[in-house]
């Protein structure tokens, strides 16, 4: 073989049913590419097309090395923080153009909760007309495994190594704070009920903001056959309540927590060292939050 | 032609407009904008102008200003913006990207003193400190400069040889509010000089790219090399860009560089932005006194164009710098670049001299005392700080002229 063979760039085919394609990096049991799955799937049922911005995380790994691209779909690779300008300026010339694709941002929790927070404030502020997705693996797994602000407490990290002490980032609430169209969480163990919530982002106009709870067995120090079990624990539990948020006033819980104990959860995952985690305090917030949600959803249904 | 009296600010931000205008038959025009003084009046002549196929996105920050660029320009757009000193700091990593990804976006920007100390007047170590990204920089020294310039820029960056992003910058408030006599181009000028643009490597359903993912080393060595092969087509693509433009809008808007009085010059100054203008008069005067004494005027620093340059001095064994601006350790970075045009061809004593650093006054009197400096020292030596008045009292060169 040459040494130029390797630069020949190959004829990509361009379907939506395989956004992320063969080939690409990611690690056994990983929820982004489970949520790519399920944005690939929403897009072919709507048929719908779109064009990505990724800022710096695992979903631009993903897409493997120059000459190649596990996408197939447009995408831009963008800086850290700049998601979601970009994406404006891209939705700015589709709309010039006339042209229908979803401008999706596909971004981790460190370029949503941290860095990129002022940019999708700013973007959310303007009403952009993006899907902005965040898949939350709760760190910064890209660069081996540090806290973000969306690191639950008691989390196991490399820069926090006796356990995270500070609470997690309540996204969905900064997010509808903006009073954008549409905010939503989602778990990759209810692919139905994310399905109906891709659906209804696209047929959204403006900032429409989705969190995927994203597990990490690399980080997680879970087993990747345990991923889809974890998050439906996370469900069942309360830890991560599935609901969504209209015009960032009204609310619409999708799934009770069924009275599941949070212990089992963070027993299987060694990022949580079994001191670290103050299992009381863990269900009285659980407990607490969605009750509050309640009282939200009963006040101010959606 | 019809003259107008405009600031640099407004000339700059009549020229954006247009030229974003003038895509209309392509696909359109976007951009991100972020106020920073002394730039602010550009971005809000940009605002205010009715484009029939473009969007002005006033973003949070000069991050997302250039971030808002790129994507539109990632999209096919032509796309623009302006900003300034701490601004231009803050953009930094999306300025670099914008270069990496080779997109064709202009900006205009205005130079201010990088703070702290905080101070807003000119200084150019707000742009010089780009100096190692793919960006053309581009130096003008008035109003008209700025205009033609900032015109002369897009079809620049939009040439297909080139692509890649240009810097227009003028000094802060000396031009950029002051009034001045300026011919500002029609639309249907900016409509002939700038044809559509069509970015081969946009964001295209049709061949979906991954713009800016990874790479491999080998790829990396490619992608440097492709931008040094742009890098040297500048200077030509420009020339073919100064004859289009003379021939559309009946006037020369300058090339690479200026020379003056040059041929058989004992001593040359080299300088930039309306510290050359300043200079000029100064050479003006030596001549009338039978000095020989010249002056290249540089508009283009990157490409830094050294053949040009070595080719402008030959025949002159004195070289003085004048930088309004301060490599920390270093000195001037204009003079770094001179230095290293002449490195090893030929042996010529080169002087840097730091002046108008923070916006001081760039006064006739300074640039006398420069050039009594330069004709009398027996060689180059480290930076001369020649607005601070100990300078000139403890200098060989100002007791020999008292």
């Amino acid at each position: 073989m040459s040494t130029d063979a390797a630069l020949v760039i190959p004829e990509i085919p361009c379907s939506e049913e395989c956004l992320l394609r063969e080939g690409n990096t990611n690690c056994g049991g990983c929820g982004m590419s489970l949520g790519l799955n399920m944005l690939a799937r929403a897009l072919a049922d709507a048929d719908q097309t779109c064009q990505l911005a990724i800022p710096a995380c695992c979903g631009i790994v993903a897409a493997g090395a120059f000459p190649t691209t596990a996408y197939s779909v447009p995408t831009i690779a963008t800086t850290f923080a700049a998601a979601a300008a970009v994406a404006s300026g891209m939705v700015a010339i589709r709309d010039l153009n006339g042209e229908r694709h979803q401008v999706v941002c596909w971004a981790g929790d460190g370029g949503t909760y941290d860095i990129g927070l002022a940019t999708l404030s700013a973007a959310a502020e303007r009403n952009e007309d993006i899907l902005y997705v965040c898949y939350d693996n709760e760190i910064y797994g890209n660069t081996g495994g540090q806290r973000s602000s969306a690191t639950p407490p008691g989390a196991r990290t490399t820069t926090t190594p006796r356990g995270k002490r500070e609470a997690k980032k309540d996204i969905i609430a900064i997010m509808a704070a903006h009073r954008i169209p549409y905010a939503a969480t989602v778990s990759i163990a209810h692919p139905d009920d994310a399905h109906r919530k891709f659906l209804t982002a696209f047929d959204t106009v403006g900032t429409r903001f989705l969190l995927i709870h994203s597990p990490c067995p690399t980080g997680w120090k879970s087993e990747p056959a345990d991923s889809v079990n974890l998050v439906r624990l996370a469900v069942r539990s309360g830890l991560f309540p599935l609901y969504e948020v209209f015009d960032g006033l009204r609310y619409r819980i999708n799934a009770r927590p069924d009275g599941a104990d949070p212990a089992e959860y963070f027993a299987r995952q060694r990022r949580f060292p079994s001191d670290a985690v103050d299992l009381d305090t863990t269900r009285r917030v659980c407990r607490e939050g969605f009750e509050r949600l309640e009282t939200l959803a009963q006040a101010f249904p959606g | 032609m019809p003259l107008d009296v405009v600031t640099g600010n407004h000339a700059a931000g009549h020229a954006l407009s247009l030229a974003g205008e003038a895509n209309r038959v392509g696909r359109g025009t976007a951009c991100g904008i972020y106020p920073i003084t002394p730039q602010t009046e550009i971005v809000e002549r940009v605002a205010a102008f009715p484009f029939s196929r473009g969007r002005v996105v006033a973003v949070e920050s000069e991050h997302s200003a250039m971030g808002v660029t790129m994507g539109a320009s990632a999209s096919g757009a032509r796309a623009f913006t302006a900003s300034s000193s701490n601004g231009l700091a803050y953009m930094v990593e999306n300025i670099m990207v914008a270069g990496f990804y080779r997109l064709p976006i202009v900006m205009v920007a205005v130079n201010r003193t990088l703070g702290p100390p905080w101070n807003i007047w000119a200084d150019q170590g707000d742009t010089l400190m780009l100096r190692d990204f793919p960006w053309v920089q581009l130096y003008a020294a008035d109003n008209q400069q700025v205009h033609d310039l900032t015109l002369l820029a897009f079809r620049l960056a939009e040439d297909p040889r080139i692509l890649l992003p240009v810097l227009v910058c003028m000094d802060a408030f000396i031009v950029s509010h002051t009034q001045a006599e300026t011919e500002l181009a029609s639309q249907a000028q900016v409509d002939d000089y700038l044809p559509a643009l069509n970015l081969p490597h946009r964001l295209d359903p049709s061949h979906p790219r991954a713009l800016g993912s990874m790479v491999w080393p080998a790829a990396t060595v490619s992608h440097r090399k492709e931008i040094d092969e742009a890098m040297a087509r500048v200077p030509t693509v420009i020339r073919e860009c100064r004859s289009a433009f003379l021939e559309i809008f009946g006037r020369d808007p300058g090339g690479a560089m200026e020379i003056f009085e040059t041929d058989d010059a004992d001593a040359i100054l080299v300088a930039s932005a309306t510290v050359a203008t300043t200079a000029r008069g100064v050479v003006e005067r030596r001549r009338a006194r039978g000095e020989r004494v010249g002056l290249v005027t540089m508009r283009l620093f990157r490409p830094f164009p050294a053949d040009a340059l070595r080719a402008a001095c030959s025949p002159a064994g004195r070289i003085g710098v004048l930088d309004r601006d301060y490599a920390a350790g270093v000195g001037g970075i204009w003079a770094q670049d001179v230095r290293a045009a002449f490195q090893g061809r030929g042996d010529r004593m080169i002087q840097d001299y730091l002046l108008g650093v923070g916006g001081g006054d760039v006064t006739p009197d300074l640039i006398e005392r420069i050039v009594d400096d330069l004709m009398a020292r027996a060689d180059g030596d480290a930076p001369v700080w020649a607005d601070l008045a100990e300078t000139w009292t403890t200098a060989p060169a100002a007791e020999v002229d008292a």
